[in-house]
């Protein structure tokens, strides 16, 4: 894992204490409200529907045992014993108090963590593969990469006030874990002829404006990529829309030049920059490779006890292929039926970091899905880290299942939402739970989200919903047909919405339709594809 | 009936206008129909609110109730924590807020 070194130390802690004066300023009545918003923003500082909320960053969603107890610690010193896991990798506090936010940012950095650009028009949290550097079919650890654009973009001072925020994934496989093609530049690493490049796709993302980000270029050496990512930003920044913040994403830009317009104009700057040598050094790539290098022992390896059918049924959903034998990648399940999606108590937090380091290398990763990952896990030590999570309400075998929704905050949080969101998903848990048929649907991704910002990934769920505001009321729009992963693709909405009871009929009947009409092997998605809308529109509104 | 709503600068705790002080419980909250520019420029100057805002009720049961679902969240807390509202006890909470 990446260590800070001097200069990061210093560039945090320094950002804290630039932070404690600015928050005592506002306190003394010396910043206006409106003076102090773009500053508490740009520390993540938010204030939503109950209280101030902060988002910390999870740098391409790895942490390790010590940060994850520190997170657990600050859910219960300055919050209400809990946290909530984050489509971005990152975890949202909800209760904070302006008057201890700066004690608050002062114990992250001493576990060399931040909220420094989780908010604002600039470039966030950098994403990834959640299993980056375990998975067994990546082609290198993308992290490295996503480490290097993270040094590049932070106080980056050309792109401190972009047209609107900016998201970026990295992945280095052909399965796409990570929504890439979503987000405003995906990349990914890709070997040709034994050489490894970025292939960057530019002008993806969800919200209003659902994109697929096309591929701009399919190849640029490792050596020049920070000089590409730096053209695609150029352009964007000089052109991008300033006058309509619903048209201010790059998405918009690169529609209205059309993709081949928008590539010639980063090729053109890109071809100029590289005459400026602003990419950084190899050197530096090299050192902070070499942190990631994971020097694992070697572990025997077994075949896994499938005579528990609750264990076996854990490790085909739960569990994922690593790349050296011996060693398996885990995934902490936060959607118990029921449950809040993405949230977990302080000490769930802290169980996880001791599981992490019992029978791992001690990192952990969050996932889109608001999931957490153990990678690194020794297959032998498997069946004692299931009952370990088991005994604790964490086990959950429900890996993209229906039950394993991704869900925003909504109503209940959040000052933009339309809708509630989790209270949707616990109810739809909690059917299918009960009807025995989450195991017959097999795959079917469910995401739901509060409002158009799609915070809930809706327009990607192989089933989404979209909750909207009706005259006070509370509606939801059912999409069928989403794909964030590398079959992505984007739902169509079936036809009027449904009201929260109907919501949950209304999924269960789109289910029913799939069981009915699917072909060997098919997943919903499939089923979907090859059916189309109609049967679905028929069943469900007759 | 209009009455006002925001957050404590301090705590962002979410507070209610009672004509004399803000407090935590929107029973409290008093009409100030035609008086809302005037409260919130006085009292955000003063630093006891932050992001205020006017919003309608109506009196049910004899307490003011807002208009809007999202105002009627923001006044007792999250509708899926109970644990976590301001009336953790009360079974009736939640048809409150529907």
């Amino acid at each position: 894992m990446y260590k800070y070194d001097h200069y990061d130390q210093q560039m945090v802690d320094t950002r804290v204490a630039e932070f404690r004066d600015q928050a005592k300023r506002r306190l003394e009545g010396k910043l206006t409200e409106e003076q102090f918003k773009p500053l508490r923003l740009m520390n993540g500082l938010y204030l939503q529907l109950h209280a101030y909320m902060l988002r910390v960053a999870m740098p391409y969603g790895t942490l390790d045992a010590r940060q994850m107890r520190a997170l657990a610690d600050i859910a219960e010193r300055y919050d209400r014993g809990y946290g909530h896991f984050t489509t971005r990798q990152n975890i949202q506090y909800n209760w904070i108090k302006l008057e201890e936010c700066a004690d608050l940012l002062a114990d992250l950095a001493k576990v060399e963590m931040h909220a420094i650009q989780t908010s604002g028009n600039c470039i966030r949290n950098i994403s990834a593969d959640h299993f980056a550097g375990a998975a067994a079919d990546e082609v290198t650890d993308p992290r490295p990469y996503a480490e290097l654009l993270r040094h590049w973009s932070s106080f980056h001072p050309e792109f401190s006030a972009l047209p609107r925020k900016f998201k970026i994934a990295v992945i280095a496989s052909d399965r796409d874990r990570a929504a890439m093609r979503l987000h405003d530049i995906g990349i990914q690493i890709v070997e040709r002829d034994g050489a490894l490049g970025a292939a960057f796709h530019v002008g993806g993302g969800m919200g209003r404006t659902p994109m697929i980000a096309p591929c701009i270029r399919d190849f640029v050496p490792l050596d020049q990529f920070v000089t590409y990512a730096e053209a695609c930003l150029r352009v964007y920044n000089r052109y991008g829309r300033r006058d309509n913040k619903y048209k201010a994403r790059i998405k918009i830009l690169v529609h209205e030049l059309g993709a081949e317009e928008y590539t010639r104009q980063v090729e053109e700057e890109f071809a100029h920059l590289l005459t400026l040598g602003i990419e950084p050094p190899a050197a530096e790539l090299e050192r902070i490779a070499a942190q990631f290098l994971e020097q694992l022992p070697e572990s025997a390896e077994l075949a896994l006890d499938d005579t528990d059918p609750d264990f076996a049924l854990w490790v085909s959903r739960n569990t994922q292929p690593h790349k050296q034998r011996g060693y398996i990648s885990a995934v902490v399940s936060l959607k118990p039926v029921g449950g809040i999606p993405g949230d977990a108590s302080a000490e769930q937090m802290r169980l996880m970091a001791d599981l992490a380091e019992r029978h791992g290398t001690g990192e952990l990763r969050v996932t889109h899905t608001q999931n957490i990952v153990i990678p690194h896990v020794r297959q032998a030590e498997l069946h004692a880290l299931w009952t370990a999570l088991e005994a604790a309400g964490l086990g959950a075998a429900n890996i993209d299942t229906v039950e394993d929704i991704i869900a925003c905050p909504g109503l209940d949080y959040c000052s933009l939402a339309n809708a509630r969101s989790i209270p949707v998903a616990q109810k739809i848990s909690e059917r299918f739970a009960a009807s025995g048929k989450t195991a017959a649907l097999g795959e079917l991704k469910l995401k739901i989200s509060g409002c158009i910002n799609a915070c809930g990934h809706h327009h990607a769920g192989h089933i989404g919903i979209l909750g909207v505001d009706r005259k006070g009321v509370e509606n939801y729009q059912l999409l069928l047909g989403g794909s964030e992963a590398e079959d992505v693709s984007l739902g169509k909405i079936t036809g009027p919405g449904f009201d929260e009871a109907g919501i949950v009929d209304a999924v269960e009947t789109a289910a029913d339709v799939y069981l009915r009409e699917r072909s060997d092997g098919e997943r919903f998605l499939d089923t979907y594809r090859r059916i189309g809308m109609e049967p679905f529109k028929e069943a469900l509104y007759g | 009936m209009r009455i006002l709503t925001g957050n404590d600068l301090r705590s962002g705790a979410v507070v209610w206008w009672t004509g004399t002080y803000w407090s935590l419980h929107v029973e409290d909250a008093v009409d100030v129909t035609g008086e809302e520019d005037r409260v919130i420029g006085r009292e955000e100057a003063a630093r006891r609110v932050n992001a205020a805002y006017a919003i309608d009720a109506e009196i049910a049961d004899g307490t003011p109730r807002p208009a809007h679902i999202k105002d009627r969240i923001r006044a007792l807390g999250p509708t899926v924590r109970p644990d976590l509202t301001l009336k953790p006890a009360d079974p009736a909470a939640g048809s409150w807020v529907i």
